[in-house]
């Protein structure tokens, strides 16, 4: 920009030279060239508030791998395209600069966390389930066949999908693990 | 849902319609703001006012949702005696919001250019205009605009006026479960209201009344107005609100500045501000 | 429904403002009472009482919508001659076993029903525990499917008749003794109800966990259904009783459960003493008429999809390869194993117990006996942090040097970095798409237990325990596009289900009892039909259209999918006269369409499209051959809404008011006090309060805020949301302030026999004391969102922390809605002050202690 130009876009010499200047003549370059961010999505995916049982339809507006904007779906016919508080903040709940991303291990009397990798940590759950579950398990109880084990227990399954329930349920009763328990319960 | 009119040709004046005698209080209005706007949040302080926690319009809340606890008489008596002079409750809540005067004393006072008047009629700061002088601050009759501690600058609610450029209503609007909070051609949203009053009084709450849909008050009528059902002391808001520049020529602008700060100190007394 | 589901209150608002009435109870004035047009207080824990004087009102009164009742409901039936009433046995059913601690339910049966139940432990104490009525599901248990009737309701054990002495004595009068609700609020509530009900109009009770958490919490639901059917109000558009849930798919995960005593679909967890093989299993818990009359293509798909080709009809398709219940393994249960040392190794996933279920320290304590723990969530949840901040260190009960658990906290993914359906409380199903892949080590769910899966088989492969090959004979093996993640898509249509082609069945209909089919859960099965994921449908709905001259779709039948086979109101059949025709042009839904022989409507409907309204079954029909065309409850046995629930339920055939576990009052109905079967874990970590000290005196309930979601961790960590509500606060009355002396905004200590809790006193007329039984009772009322650090932005002493371990015994959930409490001004003491305190009142308060005050100092080292 020449600084003529660039000076002449100044509101206070916009004004000098007529235009309103409580209008036209006070814009700013930035705000003539204002535009809701939502445009500029490289995508816009539809989605479902994840807080609770209503079930609101959620727009996800996605620009260089990174959220920008979540409302309301205008099409829903369950909220049509409104939000509860909790629901106008799920931008915040998925972008919010506390989100933990890094996997975390606190060793048995351990003061403070460690960082461990996923794969690592990954191996370990799965060596503790395997132990775990051989150490406890009950082939009988009472003379009675349960080929189960009581030694392993799960809780939490509401805020997930149908299809991770699905899995863990799956996996769980594979293994005999029986106390697999959600929020349905309290 | 009403959508604004894009930027080009002749825009309508838009404007908020608050329909208090619908809100439920939720807050939506003040978080789908935020999300939009990207304002800060402003403190996690708890206030003991009933559930309002934001306590006043400022530079980090463009909404605000008051909630006013009162005894109400009731048709039941507490001992079933059907006497009608029991106690009830009532619980008004209401979102308020910058007014977008048709006067408005922010823009009037303000000596950079930073405030303008949009071709949707409403009241906007340009950020990377203002310089932070605050006179703004002390010309608003309610009390919203205010200076950021951080950067200086002042801040209120533009109607997402990035949004209203892109055919999109404001955010808060959009939001709101229950309508509470309306947007459209003020022409419109005068007639509707109109029309909620009437049938509000039909059906028995006679203290149904509208604020700031009068263009012959003190401001001229304001781009965003309410249906209370109280006075509008009783919700915080400024029974009679004057645009302090409104007698002044503009060559006193300035100078009328500091009046115009006395005067929003009498405002902020009726907001029973606790920030 | 305005504070916890503000946004489904919008069509509340909008039936208001097409004149609808809308009467709020609740023991608190919230901002839905702000927007009813009449707000009832009521004493918490006393809605049976309410409840149960409606009906008296209508059944007093003659109200009843008698054509419906007579053809849908079992008010002719006739029972037992040796079942007797709480109204004979002061409080007790027929039946109850002391020494059992549980009811044997024989006596409850139609008259010609089964003497004795075929599987003697069913019965007492135990049969609650490894499931009791939840096993059924919606379902239905044994019944005799044509019992005796009399269809003038006047034989006097009929259950009309028995219905009309049980709550012969539910009088307004008593309404305002023990609700402490005045006779002409009760009075408009019970005029509203009726005038708008029956042929004409419709009225709907919604609920949340206010219903549930209480020792008779199923009892609740029960006193809306009997009231419901008897004026008509179920299977009809305007009607029912409406579940608000509060998780985004806690529907889905009881569908689909994540729960102790369900397989998928309501199919029962078996149980070592019943269910030895599929045979036995398939004889009980169920009947052989009704839709659960297939129940073997159920389970049969279900083992299909779990273990495919090892599956087979000679091995009785792997069902030996179910683990088997022995008692309660329901989440408090669990938390006395890990204390108990029985459990050492726990996953908690999206859910922050440390701080959201009640007795918050018994919960700590069993976090800190494990071996390992996994914690998956988006922040550091107290659950993950317990051995770090939790209370018990500052009080020295515990020491974070002294706690042996490993901890392994792995970062979710959220919503939007994930694909898949939830389903919400209408039973809907809604797909979400993802929209971005998760940052860093997080990790959806579905990665996690897949993953999971796949190293645990490797670590089993190759191994000859028979206990392993449940395991590895499990398909296990879903298409990816990363290469990491399942394909969610691939689930789901596993879960729809497949024919011999492996193409997606489209009804449940088609499951079959051989093995040729396979269905993960037999209810979703049609959510996939052709192929299609029909969960991820978009088409928006506006107001009714006219299609053909016909109304058109009054559901949105496009927008995702609702089970069981979208029908978007369930037994919709009731919705039409016995005829067949709409009770009334007004609330028309579905109806027989003689030309075509077919129902048709606005709905899908809920029954055989082409059974006619004058079928009759033939003698020794079965499944859903044996209802005939005007039985509108298919999933149950008899095709009938059951006023009297027969069999199915632990704690009685009716409701019966009992005070809550922990009450300031006597019960004045019946000698019996409390529940007598509740649940209850007399356990030194669990004491409760004695009913009717004056140490505690006041009622306490729960709840939640619109601002806060849970026990926090969706929302404390969230700047937009922890500013709204930022601190933990107690409402209660000005007069009880006075009494206490405090002041608003001063800081409380709110105390029970577990611990004691500060919170600041938001003093308000929303909450009003209450006249019961001739005095004056205060509710103290907090909500529970807040906890001591995690990663939360706000912090706060943790409300459920007060509550007790006792349980509704039909399906474990605790009673948080009502218990008693103290209250004193100021803050609470810290460290070992804080048990002394504690101690001092339940001494007080407690002549004859449970057990001795626990002791927790970790002794492991």
């Amino acid at each position: 920009m020449g600084v003529a130009k660039w000076i002449g876009a100044w509101p206070v010499v916009r004004q000098l030279a007529g235009e309103d200047p409580r209008r036209e003549g006070a814009r700013s370059r930035r705000t003539e060239e204002i535009r809701p961010r939502t445009g500029e999505a490289d995508e816009v995916v539809r989605s479902v508030c994840p807080y609770c049982a209503v079930g609101c339809g959620q727009l996800v507006y996605v620009k260089d791998g990174a959220v920008t904007q979540i409302e309301g779906d205008p099409d829903s016919p369950v909220s049509r395209g409104r939000l509860c508080p909790k629901g106008a903040a799920s931008k915040q709940l998925v972008t919010h600069p506390g989100r933990r991303t890094e996997v975390l291990y606190r060793r048995p009397y351990g003061t403070e966390w460690e960082r461990l990798g996923l794969d690592e940590a990954m191996d370990m759950i799965a060596d503790r389930v395997v132990r775990t579950r051989a150490e406890t398990w009950q082939d009988e109880d009472e003379g009675r066949k349960v080929r189960r084990t009581l030694g392993i227990a799960s809780l939490g399954g509401a805020t997930l999908d149908n299809e991770e329930n699905y899995l863990m349920k799956k996996f769980y009763s594979a293994a005999g693990i029986v106390q697999v328990e959600n929020q349905a319960r309290i | 849902m009403t959508t604004a009119t894009p930027a080009t040709g002749s825009a309508s004046r838009m404007g908020f319609f608050t329909d208090t005698s619908v809100c439920i209080g939720c807050k939506a209005c003040e978080v789908a703001c935020k999300e939009w706007n990207d304002v800060p949040a402003d403190g996690l302080d708890w206030f003991g006012t009933s559930y309002d926690n934001t306590g006043e319009l400022g530079a980090s809340t463009w909404r605000h949702v008051a909630f006013i606890e009162q005894q109400v008489p009731s048709p039941v008596g507490p001992d079933g005696d059907g006497g009608g002079d029991g106690d009830a409750t009532r619980w008004l809540m209401s979102s308020d919001v910058c007014k977008h005067c048709t006067h408005a004393g922010c823009l009037d006072v303000c000596p950079t250019g930073a405030l303008f008047r949009t071709e949707f009629d409403t009241v906007v700061v340009q950020s990377d205009v203002c310089n932070g002088c605050g006179y703004c601050v002390s010309a608003c009759p309610y009390g919203v605009i205010d200076r950021r501690a951080d950067d200086g600058r002042a801040w209120k609610c533009t109607m997402c006026y990035d949004r209203m450029r892109g055919g999109l209503e404001p955010a808060c609007a959009k939001a709101c479960p229950t309508d509470s909070i309306q947007f459209g051609p003020l022409d419109e949203l005068l007639e509707r209201a109109g029309s909620r009053v009437t049938e509000l009084h039909e059906a028995g709450t006679p203290e149904a009344r509208l604020y700031g849909a009068d263009p012959s008050d003190g401001v001229g009528g304001a781009g965003a107005f309410f249906l209370l059902l109280d006075e509008p002391e009783t919700y915080g808001l400024p029974p009679d609100p004057v645009v302090p520049t409104r007698y002044l020529g503009a060559s006193w602008r300035w100078a009328g500045a500091a009046a115009a700060a006395m005067l929003a100190v009498t405002a902020a007394a009726f907001t029973g501000a606790r920030r | 429904m305005a504070e916890c589901h503000p946004v489904a209150f919008q069509w509340v608002m909008e039936a208001r403002r097409r004149g609808t009435k809308v009467i709020h109870v609740d023991p608190r004035f919230t901002r839905t009472s702000a927007l009813a047009d009449r707000h009832v207080p009521i004493r918490a824990g006393a809605d049976i009482v309410f409840l149960g004087a409606l009906i008296h009102h209508v059944l007093s009164g003659g109200h009843d919508f008698r054509e419906y009742v007579v053809a849908y409901t079992n008010a002719a039936t006739i029972l037992r001659e040796d079942y007797a009433d709480t109204e004979d046995l002061d409080g007790l059913f027929s039946g109850w076993d002391p020494g059992e601690h549980g009811y044997d339910p024989k006596t409850w049966h139609y008259q010609g029903g089964p003497e004795t139940r075929r599987h003697p432990p069913e019965s007492g104490a135990r049969h609650a525990e490894v499931g009791g009525a939840h096993q059924y599901g919606s379902g239905g248990p044994v019944v005799h499917h044509h019992g005796e009737r009399d269809e003038t309701l006047e034989h006097p054990r009929c259950v009309y008749q028995v219905l009309k002495r049980h709550f012969a004595r539910y009088t307004p009068e008593l309404v305002e003794e023990v609700c402490g609700v005045p006779l002409e609020a009760f009075a408009e509530v019970a005029d509203a109800v009726v005038a708008n009900s029956r042929r004409d109009r419709t009225t709907a009770w919604v609920y949340s966990v206010g219903w549930t958490q209480h020792t008779v919490g199923v009892q609740y639901i029960r006193t809306a259904s009997i009231l419901q059917l008897l004026l008509g109000n179920m299977g009809r558009p305007g009607g029912g009783i409406l579940a608000l849930r509060g998780h985004a798919s806690i529907q889905g995960s009881t569908d689909i459960p994540t729960l102790f005593d369900l397989l998928p679909g309501y199919l029962p967890m078996p149980n070592a003493y019943d269910h030895g093989d599929i045979g036995s299993y398939l004889a009980d818990a169920a009947g052989t008429t009704g839709f659960w009359g297939n129940k073997r293509s159920y389970l049969v798909s279900l083992l299909k999809a779990w273990w495919g080709e090892a599956a087979r009809e000679d091995n009785e398709f792997c069902f030996e390869y179910l683990p088997r219940l022995t008692g309660d393994h329901g989440s408090y249960a669990t938390v006395m194993g890990q204390i108990d040392g029985t459990v050492k190794g726990y996953f908690v996933v999206g859910e922050n117990p440390a701080v959201g279920s009640s007795g918050g320290k018994a919960q700590r304590l069993g976090l800190a006996a494990l071996d390992w723990l996994v914690v998956r969530d988006m922040t550091l949840v107290e659950t993950a942090t317990f051995w770090k901040d939790g209370p018990e260190l500052e009080t020295g009960e515990l020491a974070t040097e002294s706690i042996g658990t490993e901890v392994f906290f792995l970062p979710a993914a959220s919503h939007v970095e994930k694909a898949g359906s939830f389903t919400n409380t209408q039973r809907l199903l809604q797909w979400r798409h993802k929209a971005l892949d998760p940052p860093g080590d997080c990790r959806s769910d579905l990665w996690f237990f897949h993953r999971l899966g796949l190293l645990v088989r490797d670590r089993l492969r190759g191994s000859t325990l028979q206990r392993d090959r449940p395991l590895l004979d499990l398909t296990w093996d879903y298409p990816s596009e990363d290469g990491e993640e399942p394909s969610p898509e691939a689930v789901l249509k596993e879960i729809n289900g497949t024919g011999p082609d492996g193409k997606a069945l489209s009804a449940y209909t088609e499951l079959q009892p051989d093995g040729s089919t396979s269905a993960g859960c037999w209810i979703y099965t049609g959510c996939y039909a052709g192929d299609s994921n029909r969960t991820a449908r978009r088409e928006p709905w506006r107001d009714p259209v006219v299609r053909d001259g016909e109304p058109a779709a009054m559901v949105a039948p496009d927008w995702g999918w609702a089970w069981p086979a979208n029908r978007r109101i369930l037994y919709n059949r009731a919705s039409a006269d016995p005829e067949g025709r709409p009770w009334s042009e007004r609330k028309r839904l579905i109806w027989w369409d003689a030309a075509s022989g077919t129902w048709s409507g606005g709905d899908v409907p809920d029954f055989e499209r082409r059974k006619p309204p004058d079928y009759t079954p033939a003698e020794g029909a079965t499944a859903q051959d044996a209802l005939s065309g005007v039985d509108p409850f298919i999933m149950q046995t008899d095709g009938k809404g059951w006023l009297f629930a027969p069999t199915g339920l632990v704690d009685g055939p009716l409701p019966a008011h009992y005070e809550p576990a922990e009450s300031p009052y006597p019960n004045p109905l019946y000698g019996q006090r409390a529940n007598p079967a509740r649940q209850r874990f007399e356990r030194p970590e669990n004491p409760a309060n004695p009913p009717e000290t004056p140490v505690y005196p006041y009622v306490l309930t729960t709840y939640r805020l619109t601002e806060h979601h849970t026990a926090g961790g969706m929302s404390r960590p969230l700047s937009y949301l922890s500013e709204l509500q930022p601190e933990p606060f107690a409402e209660i009355s000005p007069e009880l302030a006075a009494e206490a002396g405090v002041r608003n905004g001063e800081w409380v200590t709110v105390l029970t026999s577990r611990t004691a809790v500060e919170a600041r006193a938001l003093v308000t007329r929303r909450l009003r004391p209450l006249r019961v039984m001739g005095r004056v009772v205060h509710q103290v009322g907090m909500p529970y969102h807040w906890g001591w650090g995690g990663d939360g932005l706000v912090t706060g002493d943790a409300a459920n922390d007060l509550l007790p371990i006792v349980l509704d015994p039909n399906v474990h959930i605790q009673e948080s809605k009502a218990v008693t409490c103290a209250l004193f001004p100021g803050r609470r003491p810290r460290g070992a002050e804080l048990l002394d305190l504690v101690e001092r009142h339940r001494r007080a308060a407690a002549p004859a202690p449970i057990g001795d005050p626990p002791v927790w100092k970790e002794e492991r080292t």
